[in-house]
């Protein structure tokens, strides 16, 4: 069972992901004012998901740990993912069919 | 099924580390077991934001000019300052679980304690902004707008629901367009929809923080006794775990609540 | 047939987990999930009783039909009580934290589960939720139905919904915490040579409900919270009136509903796989086929719940999917009964009381899916949705199918939990009274349901009432043949034969320790070599 046994991250490295992060957060809220129509949101969601990951891999160890850990963060983003598209299903596709 | 008893039993030779729980046979299973077990617990916390995220995705698509403006209305200068304060908490947490790790008592409680101060500071930033809106009367329900009367004319039996109909007419007026006004007041009305969920998103979110403080006292008094060493820092390392996930929550609320159509500036 | 030694007549041994420790603190502060398991017992017979009596109270009045025995309003607070006693208080901790605690760490060879103190917090838990639910019912109930539905629920009824919602969403968190419990026994804690490939099949199918809890419970929990601050500082979430969407509460509420349905027969069907193998002494016909079913179970059932919703102004194109999806659930389920009586086959089988329920359970839980597959089909759920064809179909799979696995269980494990035999012949004349009357109660209601008598109404036209006769009779029987067990199983700590480590010659780890077992499970951890189930023609069950 691997967790710190193997290479684990150093100081540095934190330094590294927490600058990564305040960029990524000044990208987003610089982006927010600039009009790209219907992108803001996915430009937005986007760097949010990569600074996301950023925490998950480096500060919460998972880019050091088993596989185990790798498959239920998975697993909670994939629940989430069919929690969130089948219930926007419904509601998107309302204009679609008339029921005559 | 065939077993061949064995006589391994986990009492032997070597002394256990004193941290290790009767029902495990090594500190690596244990150490195993709790981490699983605190990923497992975020999990069910995944799908607790996550039921409010899809609600709040499907109102902000139903509702949109409402939301945008809702979320023009709120402070993104504080939203800003209190992510970056909440990213800066996270990095002295993975710090102080490496120090952990190395040993290091002093270097592992400062850090403990920075990240407490930081989370302290996040949620006074909260509080202001909470106090800001309920003082703009930028809340819903009816209920509250009673109690605070007093505060600004949230007058809610008023057909015209507070200021925000108003605001948004004044804003239009400014602008150079005009909002007929039962559409002002409808929108006014779906405002607060965003409203409850910026209250309902932040407020679980802050009490997740609060319990998340609690939780850093109580590992910073183990951890300034010397409890954690190379040997055994799991406590903290759940800790980092819990607070990590934290901080990822509110990285998406900001953009979520905050940032919508921003390039907009008419509400 | 071996045996030829004289088999010493079974002593209870000296020390276990019972008499370990006497007194209330060391059953109230235990961290044993033994004891955690029977406090469970205790509460959850309880609610089950409690739950019965409201059934009883409804089916009183639907003997005539006239609504004249309870006032309308009155009649809605008892199929409401009802509903949420025994889905939230009985049915969803039911095997799990019963059974479940107090088998799966044996049949892993743990000494005890991963978070002991996290078991029995969520007894605490389940148990300030059970105040909450006796209080809510005590102050008048709901009568809301154990759905929720809004605005009826979000603004318009002056019943204590908030209070009952917090007492839900307590149990809810309860039997999250068994979930985790569980979920990280069963990949950290398995003894040596215990690979997933041979463990248990009711251990893969608590594991897979234990999935099912901690991914969908969290959402009831947000659910029922955002309706209780919508009653209560009356905020615009699901309530029209305040530009709320009521279908968006039923999406919320059913995604965790659906899945809750399979979190209470998952845990059935593992006890069944268990009963089914030992009394044909045989092994399960296509172990992984059904190993894998109950994790496909799990991860389907996430995918359907807008089934109950067809009529409730969902788009066309998304019942269409859902109804497409409902069916497809079905199939792990079908994969199951066909290894089953695969399993039969050419099994020498043995009629003790335990076969009798699992007999009973296969043929009741088919009926039930096949009636769940007909409900899948959009064009006939618009005609018998909201009866009581609809209200026969979960009847049968949760009292025909879970009540019955849960009876099946409790009796093939009884010997192990308490050391005791319980009475064979009572046993099997409750077995039958139980299967008749069921029956009697639920069969008649399909064809109520499918002729138009809608649910949740207490007063009916004329020409239904044969039909309902017949199933308030069923009811009478159905009790006698629940309040039976609960005589002789009490009966039997008192008086019953002691039962010996193995009094059916099962495989399993549990078995080959003693009965009771010790505090710590085993006296030497077992290592684990063959395949399970491996029913040679060795043992014998002790004949009753």
């Amino acid at each position: 069972m691997s967790d710190h046994s193997q290479s684990h991250p150093t100081p540095k490295l934190y330094v590294v992901i927490f600058l990564s992060l305040v960029v990524g957060t000044c990208l987003t809220w610089g982006i927010a004012f600039a009009n790209l129509g219907i992108f803001n949101p996915v430009v937005a969601l986007a760097i949010a998901c990569i600074k996301a990951t950023l925490v998950i891999l480096y500060f919460m160890h998972v880019r050091y740990s088993d596989r185990l850990t790798m498959v239920t963060v998975g697993a909670g983003f994939f629940w989430l993912l069919i929690l969130i598209t089948l219930s926007l299903s419904d509601y998107l596709s309302r204009s679609l069919i008339t029921v005559h | 099924m065939a077993i061949n008893q064995t006589t391994t039993n986990q009492t032997t030779t070597t002394d256990h580390h004193p941290a290790l729980a009767h029902h495990f046979d090594s500190m690596e299973q244990q150490q195993g077991a709790s981490t699983f077990g605190m990923w497992v617990f975020l999990l069910t916390e995944i799908m607790m934001f996550g039921g409010l995220f899809t609600a709040y995705l499907v109102y902000r698509i139903k509702y949109y000019d409402a939301f945008v403006a809702g979320s023009t209305s709120i402070s993104v200068s504080w939203g800003f300052t209190n992510t970056l304060v909440l990213i800066a908490s996270s990095f002295t947490m993975a710090m102080s679980v490496w120090a952990a790790q190395q040993g290091r008592r002093k270097t592992q409680v400062r850090l403990l304690i920075a990240t407490m101060i930081l989370g302290v500071i996040f949620l006074g930033v909260k509080a202001k902004e909470y106090y800001d809106k309920f003082d703009e009367c930028h809340i819903p329900g009816h209920v509250i707008g009673k109690g605070f009367n007093s505060w600004g004319g949230c007058d809610v039996n008023n057909p015209k629901l507070g200021n925000i109909a108003e605001e948004i007419q004044e804003k239009a007026k400014q602008a150079g367009a005009t909002v007929p006004e039962v559409s002002a007041v409808q929108t006014a009305k779906q405002t607060e929809i965003f409203f409850s969920f910026y209250f309902a998103m932040t407020g679980l979110h802050a009490f997740h923080m609060i319990i998340g403080v609690g939780l850093l006292a109580w590992l910073t008094v183990r951890a300034n006794r010397g409890e954690f060493g190379p040997a055994y820092y799991t406590p903290i390392e759940l800790g980092g775990l819990y607070w990590h996930f934290v901080d990822i929550v509110w990285i998406y609320l900001f953009p979520l609540l905050y940032l919508i159509s921003r390039h907009k500036h008419v509400a | 047939m071996s045996t030829a030694t004289t088999i010493a007549k079974p002593v209870m041994p000296a020390k276990h987990y019972l008499n370990d420790n006497y007194g209330i603190r060391s059953w109230l502060l235990t961290k044993d999930h033994k004891r955690i398991a029977i406090l469970y017992l205790v509460s959850i017979t309880f609610f089950f009783f409690l739950g019965g009596l409201f059934a009883a109270l409804i089916r009183l009045e639907l003997l005539t039909p006239q609504g004249d025995l309870f006032q309308s309003d009155t009649y809605n607070k008892l199929f409401s009580m009802h509903g949420i006693n025994m889905v939230f208080f009985f049915l969803v901790p039911s095997i799990p934290a019963t059974i479940g605690n107090f088998v799966l760490p044996l049949m892993v060879g743990a000494k005890d589960l991963a978070f002991p103190k996290i078991n029995l917090l969520s007894w605490y838990i389940y148990m300030v939720g059970a105040f909450f639910s006796l209080a809510t019912m005590v102050s008048g109930g709901v009568d809301t139905g154990w759905t929720f539905y809004t605005p009826l629920s979000s603004g318009y009824l002056r019943t204590h919904v908030a209070l009952m919602a917090v007492g839900i969403i307590m149990a809810g968190f309860s039997s999250i915490f068994t979930g985790l419990n569980f979920i990280v026994t069963v990949h950290r804690m398995r003894a040596p040579g215990l690979t997933w490939g041979r463990l248990p099949l009711f251990v893969w199918s608590n594991y897979a409900t234990s999935l099912i809890m901690v991914l969908a419970t969290p959402v009831l929990a947000i659910t029922l919270t955002l309706l209780a601050l919508e009653r209560v500082f009356h905020i615009g979430v699901f309530d029209p009136k305040y530009g709320g969407d009521p279908v968006l509460f039923q999406h919320m509420f059913w995604f965790y509903s659906h899945p809750a349905v399979y979190i209470m027969i998952l845990p059935g069907m593992g006890v069944i796989s268990e009963l089914i193998t030992c009394f044909s002494r045989k092994r399960v016909f296509g172990y992984s086929f059904v190993a894998f079913s109950s994790i496909a179970i799990a991860v389907f059932g996430f995918l359907v719940w807008a089934h109950h919703m067809f009529v409730a102004g969902i788009s066309q194109y998304s019942a269409m999917i859902f109804s497409l999806l409902s069916m497809a659930v079905a199939i792990p389920s079908a994969v199951k009964v066909f290894n089953w009586t695969a399993t039969m086959y050419k099994g020498s089988i043995t009629l003790m009381t335990p076969m009798l329920y699992a007999l009973g359970f296969i043929g009741l839980f088919t009926i039930g899916g096949l009636t769940g597959i007909m409900l899948a089909a959009l064009g006939l759920d618009v005609h018998v949705h909201d009866t009581y064809f609809v209200i026969a179909h979960f009847h049968y799979v949760m009292v025909g199918g879970m009540v019955t696995a849960y009876m099946g269980g409790l009796h093939f494990w009884w010997p192990k939990i308490t050391g005791r035999m319980y009475p064979e012949a009572p046993a099997k004349l409750a077995a039958l009274i139980t299967f008749i009357g069921f029956n009697l109660t639920f069969f008649p209601q399909f064809i109520l349901g499918y002729l138009g008598m809608p649910r949740r109404y207490h007063s009916y036209p004329e020409e239904f009432q044969v039909l309902n006769v017949l199933s308030s009779a069923g009811a009478s029987v159905l009790a006698i043949g629940f309040i039976l067990p609960l005589i002789y199983f009490l009966w039997s700590l008192r008086y019953g034969e002691i039962a010996g480590d193995n009094p059916w010659g099962a495989t399993g780890l549990e078995w080959q320790t003693t009965s009771p077992p010790p505090t710590h499970n085993f006296h030497e951890v077992p290592v684990v070599t063959e395949e399970p189930y491996a029913y040679g023609e060795e043992t014998v069950i002790s004949g009753h």
